[in-house]
C-alpha cells in the first residue's frame, strides 16, 4: 500500500518537491534557532509563549475535528461519510504531527524533550498533554491505516479499529479539552481563566477544523476526480455552521461576563484585543478582521441556499477559517499574556525566524496529508471510487 | 533478477558508506591514550585513581541530584573523608585546569559534556608567564 | 518448562510495572557503585518556610535598591545589559508600587505611594503554580519551602512563566555568559534555553549565611522561618501590618511588605 506514495504524475511530484524545498529552507531557519536560542523570535519574558503555541492549539484543534467525521458515521451509521473518512483521519494524524512539531520548536532545549518520560510529573496538564496527543495520533495511524488495508486487501474491516474508533470519540474531546486546561487553569491570566475555555476549544476546532477539510476535499475533487458526494458535504457544512454558531456564542458570553461585572482584569484583554490599551494595540486590525469575517461566514453558512451554493460555501468557509484562526492562533494566546502580571503592556509580533520556521513546520504537515491522502487516493482509485 | 543495474550499485554504495570510518581513517596516526595532567600537590581524588576514570560522570550525575535535589550538600567517600559536593569549588580546586585535564580526554573521544556550559572553568594559566 | 517460562514472564512483567509507579529513577540505577554516602552540611540554615518581609519605608534612595539588587544579581552571575530589554533576565529588581501591587490600585492613593519604587522577587509561594505545571520537576519545591530551580533539568517549555502571576521568573533566550562581566567562579552561570529565577540563596543558606540581598540591605530586609513562632521574621510579622502580592491567587506568598 505504501507503494502508492512513488507512483504519481508530474504535478504530484512538483507538489512534493516545493513542499520538500519549503522545509529545507525552514529548516535552516530553525538550525540558526537552535544555535542561537530563541532569542530570533519575538517572545519575551512578558510574553513568554507565542507563535508557535498559538498554531500548535489552533492544530488541536483540527485534529480533534476528525471526529465529527467518525461520530456520524459510527454512531449514526450515517454511511455518505464512508468515503471520506479515511481522508478525515489521515487529516487528524497530520495535524497532531503539526502540534508536536510546534511543541518541539517551542522548547529552548529540546535534546531533553525527554525529561517528561524521564521524570513523569503528573500534576503538570503537559504531562497529560502529551499523552493524550500520543495517544491520539496512534489511535488514528491504527484505524486509517489498517481499515484502508483492509479495503486495499478487499476484505472487510477488522472489528478491533471499530473498538479504537469509538475510544477515539471521546480521545478526541480529551485533546482539547487538556489542551484547554494548559490554559484555563493558570492563576493570574483572567483572559483564560475560565470555565468555558474548554468548550470555546472544542466549538471552534469543530467548525474549524472540518471547514478546513471540505476545502482540502474540494481541492481532492479537483486535483484526482474523487468525489466525497454532495451529501457529505453539506452535512459537514451543517455541521461547521452549528458549531460555529455555538462558538460565536460562547465568545460572546466571555464578552458579557468580563463586562457586565465591570471587573478591571478580566475586561483588560479584551480592550487590548479591540480597542487598543495603554496606546499599543498590535491586534486591534486583526481582531476587527476576524468579527467582520465571523459575521460574513455566519450570513453565508445559516441560510441553506447560500450554504448549499458551491462557491459561496468556499467563500463561508475560508471566512470561517480566517475568523477562528485569528481568535484561537493569534489573539487567544498573545491575548492572555497582555497585560502582563505588573499590569504593562508588552506587545508582541513574530519574527521572520518564527514565520519561518511555522513554515516549515506547516509544510512537514501538508507532506505528510499529502503522502496519506495519496495512499487513500490510490486505493480507492484501484477500488474503483475514483474513475481512473 | 529484477532491477540488476539499480541493486548492484545501490548496494555498492551502501557498503561503501557503512565501512567509510575505516577508509577515512585508513593511513592516520594510531590512537595514543591521552595524558591529562594530574594534581602536582594532591596525591589521592576523592577516590582512588582508577575507580574515578571509570565512573566519574555517574559519580557527576549523582552529585548534582544530589545536591539540586536532594539538599545533600557533602560527600563521604569510602576512606570517610568529607567533601564538599561541587565541581566548581572541590574538583577543580586541584583540578585547576579544564584545559589539561578534562578536555584531554573528552576531546580525543569527542564527548562534549555540556558542564561548562554554565559551570565556571577556572582561569587558565599559562606556563612560565 | 512452559511453567517456569511463564513464571519469568510474570516477574519481568511485575517488575516493569513497579518500574513505572514513578519511583525515583536512583532506585534502579543499580549499576551505579555505591561507595560514598551523602550528608547535609552541618552549618546549613533549616526553616519549615523560609519567608521574607521587606520594610518599603527603609528604602529610601536609588542607592539603597541597587545596593541590594547587586549584592544578588553579582554573585548569581546574573547578566547584564542583555541588548533586548523584552528577553532580559531579573532576579531581583525595583517595580512602581502600583505595579507591583495593580490590586491595591486606587485612584486617591496617596502620593508617595503612587510613584514608590518597592523591590520585588519570586514569592516562594506556599502553594507555587509554577511547581504546579512544571513537566520534568526541574522547579520544585524543597523542604524548607525555597521554590528551586534545576537548571540541568529545565526543558525551556516556559509553562512556569505563563504560570507565575508574579512575572518573577526569566528565559535565557540567548547564551547569558558574554553579558556576565565579573564572573563569580563559586556559583554557575546558565545555558541559554532554560528558566531561572531568584533561588532565596538557598547556597548561602547551606553555608549557614544569610541571602545576599538581606545582608546588603541594611535591615530594610528581615528573613527567616515564617512557622517558627520565636524568629525574628515571626515578630516583625507580628507587630507590623504587612500585605503581600496578589493575596487573593491562593499561592501563598512567603515575601510581605511593610509599606
Amino acid at each position: 500500500m505504501l507503494e502508492k506514495i512513488f507512483y504519481g504524475d508530474k504535478k504530484y511530484w512538483s507538489w512534493v518537491i516545493f513542499l520538500l524545498i519549503l522545509i529545507g529552507i525552514g529548516s535552516i531557519a530553525y538550525i540558526t534557532q537552535l544555535k542561537k536560542g530563541l532569542m530570533v523570535t519575538g517572545m519575551g519574558r512578558d510574553v513568554s509563549w507565542g507563535f508557535y503555541i498559538a498554531q500548535f492549539t489552533y492544530f488541536v484543534g483540527v485534529a480533534a475535528s476528525a471526529v465529527m467525521v467518525v461520530i456520524p458515521l459510527y454512531l449514526h451509521n450515517y454511511k455518505k461519510f464512508e468515503q471520506i473518512v479515511t481522508f478525515a483521519e489521515f487529516m487528524a494524524v497530520a495535524s497532531v504531527i503539526i502540534c508536536i512539531c510546534f511543541i518541539l520548536v517551542d522548547l529552548g532545549q529540546p535534546q531533553r524533550l525527554f525529561n517528561m518520560i524521564l521524570h513523569p510529573t503528573p500534576n503538570s496538564i503537559l504531562f497529560y498533554d502529551m499523552i493524550v496527543l500520543n495517544g491520539y495520533l496512534l489511535l488514528n495511524i491504527l484505524i486509517s491505516w489498517n481499515n484502508l488495508h483492509a479495503d486495499y486487501r478487499r476484505v472487510p474491516h477488522p472489528k478491533w479499529t471499530k473498538v479504537l474508533a469509538y475510544i477515539s470519540i471521546p480521545w478526541a474531546v480529551s485533546i482539547h479539552t487538556v489542551t484547554a486546561f494548559l490554559y484555563q487553569g493558570l492563576p493570574g491570566r483572567h483572559y483564560w481563566l475560565s470555565a468555558i475555555l474548554a468548550a470555546r476549544f472544542l466549538s471552534s476546532a469543530f467548525c474549524s477544523g472540518p471547514a478546513i477539510l471540505v476545502l482540502l476535499l474540494l481541492i481532492l475533487k479537483k486535483v484526482t476526480k474523487f468525489d466525497p458526494g454532495k451529501e457529505a458535504i453539506h452535512t459537514l457544512a451543517k455541521i461547521i455552521t452549528y458549531a460555529m454558531c455555538i462558538n460565536v456564542f460562547l465568545f460572546l458570553t466571555e464578552v458579557f461576563t468580563s463586562f457586565y461585572s465591570n471587573i478591571p482584569g478580566h475586561k483588560a484583554t479584551f480592550i487590548y484585543l479591540f480597542k487598543g490599551l495603554h496606546g499599543h494595540g498590535n491586534l486591534v486590525g486583526w481582531m476587527w478582521v476576524m468579527v467582520a469575517c465571523a459575521i460574513a461566514c455566519l450570513i453565508i453558512l445559516i441560510p441553506s441556499k447560500f450554504r448549499n451554493n458551491p462557491e459561496l460555501l468556499v467563500v463561508g468557509l475560508i471566512l470561517l477559517i480566517v475568523a477562528t484562526w485569528i481568535d484561537k492562533g493569534l489573539g487567544l494566546v498573545v491575548g492572555g499574556f497582555i497585560p502582563n502580571p505588573f499590569e504593562k503592556v508588552v506587545e508582541y509580533c513574530p519574527t521572520g525566524y518564527e514565520l519561518l520556521i511555522s513554515m516549515m513546520v506547516y509544510s512537514i504537515g501538508l507532506l505528510i496529508l499529502t503522502l496519506l491522502w495519496k495512499i487513500g487516493v490510490g486505493v480507492k482509485r484501484e477500488l474503483g471510487i475514483i474513475p481512473k | 533478477m529484477y532491477d540488476k543495474d539499480k541493486i548492484i550499485p545501490g548496494l555498492i554504495i551502501f557498503f561503501f558508506l557503512i565501512t567509510f570510518p575505516l577508509w577515512y581513517n585508513l593511513g592516520q596516526a594510531a590512537y595514543e591514550s591521552p595524558k591529562p595532567k594530574l594534581p602536582v600537590n594532591v596525591k589521592k581524588c576523592i577516590e582512588d585513581t582508577e575507580w574515578m576514570r571509570a565512573n566519574h560522570m555517574e559519580l557527576l550525575n549523582e552529585w548534582r541530584d544530589m545536591v539540586v535535589r536532594h539538599d545533600m550538600t557533602h560527600y563521604v567517600n569510602s576512606a570517610g573523608v568529607n567533601y564538599e559536593i561541587s565541581l566548581q569549588k572541590t574538583c577543580m580546586k586541584c583540578h585547576t585546569s579544564k584545559k589539561e585535564f578534562c578536555d584531554k580526554c573528552h576531546v580525543k573521544v569527542s564527548v562534549s559534556p555540556y558542564c561548562w556550559d554554565c559551570h565556571v572553568a577556572p582561569e587558565e594559566v599559562t606556563n612560565g608567564q | 518448562m512452559d511453567n517456569k517460562r511463564r513464571k519469568i514472564l510474570k516477574i519481568a512483567a511485575a517488575t516493569a510495572a513497579v518500574s513505572f509507579t514513578g519511583l525515583p529513577i536512583e532506585t534502579f540505577a543499580s549499576y551505579l557503585p555505591k561507595i560514598g554516602k551523602y550528608v547535609r552540611s552541618d552549618k546549613e540554615k533549616k526553616a519549615k518556610q523560609w519567608g521574607m518581609v521587606i520594610d518599603t519605608r527603609k528604602f529610601k534612595t536609588k542607592e539603597d535598591f541597587e545596593r541590594v539588587i547587586k549584592a544578588c544579581h553579582s554573585i548569581h552571575n546574573v547578566p547584564e545589559d542583555i541588548p533586548n530589554k523584552k528577553q532580559e533576565i531579573k532576579w531581583i529588581w525595583e517595580e512602581e508600587f502600583s505595579h507591583a501591587f495593580p490590586d491595591q490600585e486606587n485612584p486617591f492613593l496617596a502620593e508617595r505611594y503612587e510613584h514608590k519604587d518597592v523591590i520585588v522577587l519570586c514569592n516562594h509561594c506556599q502553594h507555587p503554580p509554577c511547581v504546579r505545571v512544571c513537566p520534568t520537576k526541574a522547579t520544585f519545591k524543597r523542604e524548607d519551602g525555597i521554590v528551586m530551580m534545576d537548571f540541568h533539568r529545565c526543558i525551556g517549555c516556559r509553562y512556569c512563566m505563563a504560570a507565575c502571576p508574579y512575572g518573577s521568573r526569566s528565559f535565557n533566550f540567548r547564551d547569558p555568559a558574554p553579558f556576565v562581566k565579573h564572573k563569580n567562579p563559586k556559583f554557575p552561570t546558565r545555558m541559554r534555553g532554560v528558566v531561572e529565577k531568584c533561588l532565596f540563596c538557598y547556597e548561602r543558606l547551606e553555608e549557614g549565611k544569610l541571602p545576599a540581598c538581606v545582608e546588603a540591605s541594611n535591615g530594610a530586609i528581615i528573613f527567616g522561618d515564617i512557622f517558627d513562632p520565636n524568629s525574628e521574621i515571626s515578630k516583625v510579622l507580628r507587630e507590623n501590618y504587612t500585605i503581600v502580592r496578589k493575596p487573593e491567587l491562593g499561592t501563598g506568598p512567603c515575601v510581605f511588605y511593610i509599606i
